[in-house]
Order: C-alpha cells, then sequence, then structure tokens
C-alpha cells in the first residue's frame, strides 16, 4: 500500500485520452455504420431493409462485451493481432452502429413521405432528396436521442478494459489496487467521465436550438 | 388532333383487393383543362399519382408527347420535371425559405446557375403575387401564401403541364380564392392542366372538359356547360345533386 501522487494523476490522464480516443474510433466507425444502416432501412430495396433491420436487432440483442470478446480472441484465433483498442473501437463501433443507425432510420422515416415526393416530382434525384431534403429534416428530430447514445458510447467504452485495454476505468482500477484510496479515485474518475459527456449535453442544446431557428417565425 | 400531351391507355391500378383505377382512358391536349371531380375513394387522385410515377399502374400505358413515360429513364419526363405537381398538403420544404424551395430543383436537375435561378423564381413569385416573402420559410407563411409558393416552385421547372390535386382542399375557406385565381390565370396562359378538384365554380371557368369519376372509372366526360347542365349518367346525376 502506497500514498497517492502526482505520477497516479498522469497515469489517470493518460487513462483519460484514451477513453476519449476510444471513443472518437467509435464514434467515427458507429456513424459510418450508422449511415450506411439507417439509408438501407429506409430505402426502397425490401432486403437491403431486412437486413438493416436484422443487424439491429441481433447486435442490440447481444451484450457488447461479448462483441468485443469475440473480435479480440476471435480475431487472435484467426491470426490476426489486432490489439485491445483496434478490437475494442471494431467492436464498438459494430455496436454504435446498430443503435445510431436504428435512430437515424426512424428520423428519417419521421420526415413526411410528402418531402420526398414533392422532391422527386420536381426531378431530384435520389441522394440530392436525401442530402438536401431529407436528412437534414431528419437532423432535428435525431439530435437529442443521438446525443443520448453518444453519452452511453463514453461510458461504454469502459468494456475494453476487460481486454486489457488501459483507458480511464482500468487505470482507476490499477492505481486503487495499489493505493486503495476508491472514494478519491473513483470520484474522481466519476468526474473526469462527466467532464468528457456535459459537453456532449451542451452541444446538444445548441444544436437543437440552432436547427429549431430555421422554421420559426 | 396533334398528339396529346398526356395520354393514358388502358390503366389500371389497385391496392390490395381494392381497384383505385380500372381500365382508364384519357387523352389531353396541348393547353387543355381538365378538370376532375368524383366521390372520395373514387381514384382521381390515384390518376393523377400515377400520371407522375408516385404510384406504379399494373396495367396499361402512359404516354406523354406521344412516348410512353419510362420511370427508370434518366430523361423520363417526371424525372426531369416536365410534369409538375401540385400537392393539397403543399409539401413545401420547410428548411429551405420560400427562394430556396424554388431555386433547388432547377439549380440541381437543369444545371442552372444560382442568379439565373433566383431571378426567374423571383419572376414566378410576382406572378402568384408573394415576390415580397420570398426570404420567408414556408412556416411563417399562410396556407393560401404556402400553396401559391409551391405552384411557383412547380412552374419554375418550366412544365409542359401542370397537374393538381386538391390544390384548395387543405385551406382555409378565406384562402380558397387567391389560390384559384392564380389557377385561373395559369389556365388563360394556355398551360396544359389536370386538376382535381371539388371546385365545381372554377371548373365552370376554366374547364374545357369535365371528367366524373366514380369506384376508380371514368363514368363522364363532357365540355362543363354539358356535363352541368344535362349530366347522361346516373351516377353524375347522384353526385351533383349532392355537392351543388
Amino acid at each position: 500500500m502506497r500514498a497517492l501522487n502526482f505520477g497516479d494523476v498522469v497515469f489517470l490522464a493518460k487513462g483519460a485520452l484514451w477513453t476519449l480516443a476510444l471513443f472518437f474510433v467509435s464514434l467515427v466507425g458507429g456513424s459510418v455504420i450508422g449511415i450506411a444502416l439507417a439509408l438501407m432501412r429506409t430505402s426502397p430495396w425490401r432486403p437491403l431493409r431486412w437486413f438493416a433491420l436484422g443487424y439491429f436487432r441481433l447486435i442490440q440483442g447481444t451484450p457488447v462485451l461479448m462483441q468485443i470478446f469475440l473480435i479480440y480472441f476471435g480475431t487472435a484465433l484467426l491470426g490476426f493481432e489486432f490489439g485491445a483498442l483496434l478490437s475494442a473501437g471494431l467492436a464498438l463501433s459494430i455496436n454504435a452502429g446498430a443503435f445510431l443507425g436504428e435512430i437515424w432510420a426512424s428520423s428519417i422515416d419521421s420526415v413526411g413521405k410528402g418531402q420526398s415526393e414533392a422532391a422527386r416530382v420536381l426531378g431530384l434525384r435520389y441522394g440530392t432528396t436525401m442530402w438536401h431534403i431529407v436528412i437534414p429534416q431528419a437532423m432535428r428530430v435525431a439530435t437529442p436521442p443521438t446525443v443520448g447514445f453518444l453519452v452511453q458510447l463514453v461510458k461504454g467504452t469502459a468494456m475494453a478494459s476487460f481486454v486489457g485495454f488501459v483507458e480511464l476505468t482500468r487505470a482507476s482500477q490499477m492505481i486503487n489496487n495499489a493505493t486503495f484510496q476508491p472514494f478519491v479515485i473513483f470520484g474522481g474518475v466519476s468526474l473526469l467521465y462527466f467532464a468528457i459527456c456535459w459537453p456532449l449535453s451542451l452541444l446538444s442544446s445548441r444544436l437543437e436550438a440552432r436547427l429549431a431557428k430555421a422554421y420559426t417565425r | 388532333m396533334d398528339t396529346p400531351v398526356l395520354e393514358m391507355r388502358q390503366v389500371a391500378k389497385r391496392f390490395g383487393a381494392f381497384q383505385a383505377l380500372a381500365n382508364v382512358d384519357l387523352k389531353v391536349g396541348r393547353g387543355e383543362r381538365v378538370i376532375v371531380c368524383g366521390p372520395s375513394g373514387s381514384g382521381k387522385s390515384t390518376l393523377i399519382r400515377c400520371i407522375v410515377g408516385l404510384e406504379q399502374h399494373e396495367h396499361g400505358t402512359i404516354l406523354f408527347d406521344g412516348a410512353p413515360i419510362d420511370l427508370r429513364s434518366r430523361t423520363s419526363p417526371i424525372r426531369s420535371g416536365q410534369i409538375g405537381m401540385v400537392f393539397q398538403q403543399f409539401n413545401l420544404f420547410p428548411h429551405l425559405t420560400v427562394l430556396q424551395n424554388c431555386t433547388i430543383a432547377p439549380i440541381k436537375v437543369r444545371g442552372s446557375t444560382r442568379a439565373e435561378a433566383e431571378r426567374k423564381a423571383r419572376d414566378l413569385l410576382a406572378r402568384v403575387g408573394i415576390e415580397d416573402q420570398a426570404d420567408k420559410f414556408p412556416g411563417q407563411l399562410s396556407g393560401g401564401q404556402q400553396q401559391r409558393v409551391a405552384i411557383a416552385r412547380a412552374l419554375c421547372m418550366q412544365p409542359r403541364a401542370l397537374l393538381f390535386d386538391e390544390p384548395t382542399s387543405a385551406l382555409d375557406p378565406e384562402m380558397v380564392q387567391e389560390v384559384l385565381n392564380v389557377m385561373v390565370s395559369l389556365a388563360r396562359d394556355g398551360m396544359t392542366m389536370i386538376c382535381v378538384t371539388h371546385e365545381m365554380g372554377f371548373a365552370r371557368e376554366v374547364a374545357d372538359r369535365i371528367v366524373f369519376m366514380d369506384r376508380g372509372e371514368i363514368v363522364e366526360v363532357a365540355p362543363p356547360a354539358a356535363f352541368f347542365a344535362a349530366p347522361k349518367n346516373e351516377r353524375t346525376r347522384a353526385f351533383l345533386s349532392r355537392i351543388l
């Protein structure tokens, strides 16, 4: 047993940076997968819609930890050394894609059918209609649940500690094992997570206000 | 008669067990104004929606300028915006200004420059009497103004024919006339029009022919004078006695 020192604080800060890194990897990967799935789910082509729905149900209905394990140990077994960051990033991306995809698909659905019909009759193509007409309106609906999910995603990065990735949660456990100061360490780490999530919520309110402004007199 | 701008040959469409259109034949010549009326569920809207490809008909052919419409082709009259449509619910794009509503299709589909599209849009907004609202959002306008924007938006594509699906049915009564006035002036300028409406005064004023539909069939086609004075079919008489 030893006392907490400055080195521990640096170690935690590094852990927090890895948490952030993992979050961004998952955010980017999850967004790419989510956009693709949302477009599939709302496409006129039935097999694509079913594929997206199957993906949502399967990934949402299985634990993220098992997904991380499957990718981390599974790829290793197949001879790929992905490492903890990449495995966890990939698994969290696949997982986030399922949630973001479903949120975004229902946001796209919430834009009335009349909008795409009007666009179609004007001769606008699918891509133009989506990008200029449907998605800008869907974003307004999508912002609150998207941010709500991203906050979950930040906290979900802690799952990566199970495959030995030293992010914020793992770092705090290691320091606590050496110093046994749970209130200070875990309280402080909770505040660090809060410091990451709070700006996200703020950003959400800002974005909502900006998107809403365009509609009202 | 020249080649009709629009022609429907034996067009049929069903929704499940419901026969929405039953072997519809209709020709609309250049500059002709055709009013379509009939009880609700008679297939009036479906007729228009089939022409612009928002519904797929199962049988028959729809021709534009004598050529069958192929929705898969990039040059099809719908995908290039040559047939305009005005909806009951306006369907303006709420996140775009009135001016942007009118310029997006000319810019994206026709490749107009922004300046050119905006000049044209302002002209047409002036024509429907709302040039001073160009920079507002649709939500800031009254229903009648919104529908006039929708007409201007369709006109910006310089359509060869303009279809109206109950354009005044969603409007408060005091706003109906301002929209009808715009439509009358379009008719006077020789626009080819097919209009689904219950406004019989308007029909009498502008129609070259009135088409009466019931249960997916075209029951009777006649010029307005004959249509109102001496309807031939029993179903037409019953309908007119209910609404006049």
